[in-house]
């Protein structure tokens, strides 16, 4: 399978998007909305012109400002799923499945379920029926690089989770070279091999799901995946910790050296949540009120004072952890990351 | 008491508008008995004016749509300086007198005009031939069909354009499958409307054309000459063009109710039904 290899710079109105990257299987990129993730896929498709740089699939160029070449979008050999499907509402579902390929129409529809659908029109289908027409008329081109934006956006909650799952199998099984755009980072997460985070057109950190957990480039990325972000003052101990005022007032520990101002991560799955402090090894506590008790799944999301913890649903209901209540988040100093503070 | 007067007054005025505008098109088929009306068809006249008008309003319709849609198109898509400027060009037809036109006309392709000396050059005299009544039409019938045909691609969404690009349609593929079916009742719409106003066409035509029988006299010419003449002849023309252009509104009305062609754009009328 060629490899899509994609290096621009392409202004936009706020600023000017500049990125570079691989992708031999799923590549997802997420950020705030306006961050340009969308002008990426746009740019790869052919429906936006970089300035400068170079796209190509294996040793097919896409685009070379230098060698003035820029293939129109009909004639890359890509799939683009639009946040919105973009299904054509004056034709019947085979129809638009077939636009880009007629050849294997009745195998695409059988392969994404929507054979009972050949002849309904768009705007009769369900969010996740879309959805699925929208692939099929994507993938019915054989494409050699699928793009798809925002692609669980435009789904309710209840069809999402499933959705999810396919996208999942559906992305194993064709195993192209794919470009996923998200807001949403737990979806870029269970969904790609390796995810770019891109804020204001800049890539701050482009690497592996856990990769980005475990070692975030900056605070930005960090808060993305889904950390507590804190902001402090750091001063090293002679003690290999370094003690960080933070800006509420509270002394708390990190195994990580750092001095002046930094932002404090620390992830939820790693804090514990009582109604009384321990005097276990959790150096770290905060006292506060708990403000927000949220149920997921299994798990329950605590928010106590300025940080959120995620305990399982049974130490939950042990500690009778309600809204109102007063609790004490404890966390270890090496679960507590200090980090520079991202420029945005 | 106050209520039922402001009802009895917005009644009221209902009714008289409504008599104000059937009245005349009442009296054009009760002047004669029907069986005159009918026999003064075939008044040479009448007949030759018909074709005439049919003729001319044909050419100029073909003449519109065939330069007028790739135009509007590519007004409607792109985004340039002077944009403005030219959309503004397009509809002046629209609020220019009609003899102001005519003049307009007849000092660019006339004999004595702009182009004429390069015309007569070319061996090309447009003064007074039926071609001069065809460009006259297309002149001042063209922005009711620009406008609305302008409206009906900017309407198309532009992810639809995309989404057709990206799946190997280059820009011919995608106008005639994707913007033109979803422009379609649009267009239609404009077209209906710019030939309802060509076939009332009257000043510019005069002006430029002048009303020759059977070369230039178009039905309106036709019922200004039988004013004076015979003016039996005039009503019975009148008559006529209510029936056609009531024709056309009504045909536009009726394929706007159709289902696939409501969701595209919207109508530039109100809707016959409440749906």
């Amino acid at each position: 399978m060629a490899e899509l290899a994609a290096q621009f710079t392409l202004p936009l109105r706020a600023f000017e998007l500049e990125l570079a990257l691989r992708a031999e299987r799923t590549v997802a990129l997420v950020g705030p909305s306006g961050a340009g993730k969308s002008s990426v896929l746009r740019a790869i498709a052919g429906l936006a012109r970089p300035a400068s740089g170079r796209i190509a699939l294996g040793e097919d160029v896409w685009f070379d400002a230098g060698d003035a070449v820029f293939l129109t979008p009909d004639r890359r050999s890509v799939g683009l799923v639009f946040q919105e499907y973009a299904l054509f509402p004056h034709m019947s579902v085979r129809r638009n499945v077939a636009y880009g390929g007629a050849a294997r129409v009745d195998e695409y529809l059988e392969r994404f379920r929507i054979s009972h659908l050949a002849d309904a029109d768009p705007d009769e289908l369900s969010g996740g029926e879309r959805q699925r027409v929208a692939l099929a008329r994507a993938l019915a081109r054989d494409p050699g690089v699928l793009l798809l934006d925002e692609p669980l956006s435009s789904l309710d909650a209840s069809t999402k989770t499933a959705v999810r799952v396919e996208l999942q199998e559906l992305l194993h099984e064709f195993a192209l070279p794919t470009i996923l755009v998200t807001h949403d980072y737990d979806d870029a997460a269970a969904l790609a091999d390796e995810v770019g985070v891109l804020v204001d057109g800049k890539l701050r950190q482009l690497a592996a799901p856990q990769e980005l957990v475990s070692n975030p480039a900056d605070t930005f990325v960090a808060s993305f995946t889904g950390a507590n972000l804190l902001h402090g003052v750091a001063e090293p101990q002679s003690d290999e910790l370094t003690l960080v005022r933070l800006e509420s007032g509270e002394l708390i520990y990190s195994a990580d050296y750092a001095s002046g101002e930094v932002g404090v991560v620390v992830y939820p799955w790693e804090i514990t949540v009582g109604r009384v402090r321990h005097a276990d090894s959790a150096l770290n506590v905060i006292h506060g009120d708990i403000r927000s008790v949220i149920h997921v799944g299994s798990r329950v999301r605590v928010r106590v004072g300025p940080i959120t913890a995620e305990v399982t649903a049974a130490s939950a209901e042990k500690l009778e952890l309600a809204r109102g209540g007063q609790a004490v988040a404890a966390f270890k100093a090496t679960g507590t990351r200090l980090l520079p503070l991202a420029r945005s | 008491m106050r209520r039922a007067l402001t009802a009895l007054g917005v009644f009221g005025a209902a009714a008289l508008a409504f008599a104000f505008l059937l009245l005349p098109i009442v009296a054009l088929f009760t002047h004669q008995s029907l069986g005159d009306l009918v026999h003064q068809l075939s008044n040479p006249v009448v007949t030759d004016a018909l074709l005439v008008s049919a003729k001319t309003s044909a050419e100029a319709q073909a003449a519109i749509l065939l330069i007028g849609t790739p135009t509007a198109y590519l007004i409607a898509r792109r985004r340039f300086p002077g944009r403005a400027f030219v959309i503004t060009l397009v509809e002046l037809p629209l609020v220019l007198p009609p003899a102001v036109a005519g003049v307009g006309l007849l000092v660019a392709f006339g004999r004595i005009g702009l182009l004429g000396s390069t015309f007569s050059a070319l061996g090309i005299d447009i003064a007074f031939k039926q071609v001069s009544v065809t460009l006259a039409v297309a002149f001042v019938a063209s922005p009711l069909y620009m406008r609305q045909a302008i409206a009906s691609f900017e309407a198309v969404d532009a992810n639809l354009i995309a989404a057709s690009r990206t799946l190997g349609a280059g820009p011919e593929r995608t106008f005639f499958r994707v913007v033109l079916p979803l422009a379609r009742s649009g267009l239609a719409a404009g077209a209906a409307l710019s030939l309802a106003r060509g076939l009332g066409e009257f000043g510019a035509t005069i002006m430029f054309a002048g009303s020759f029988q059977g070369i230039t006299q178009t039905l309106p010419l036709a019922i200004y000459a039988e004013f004076d003449r015979d003016f039996d002849v005039a009503v019975t023309i009148s008559a006529l063009l209510v029936i056609v252009t009531a024709a056309i509104l009504l045909s536009l009305k009726v394929s706007a109710l159709w289902p696939s062609s409501r969701r595209s754009s919207p109508s530039l009328f109100a809707r016959l039904s409440s749906s």
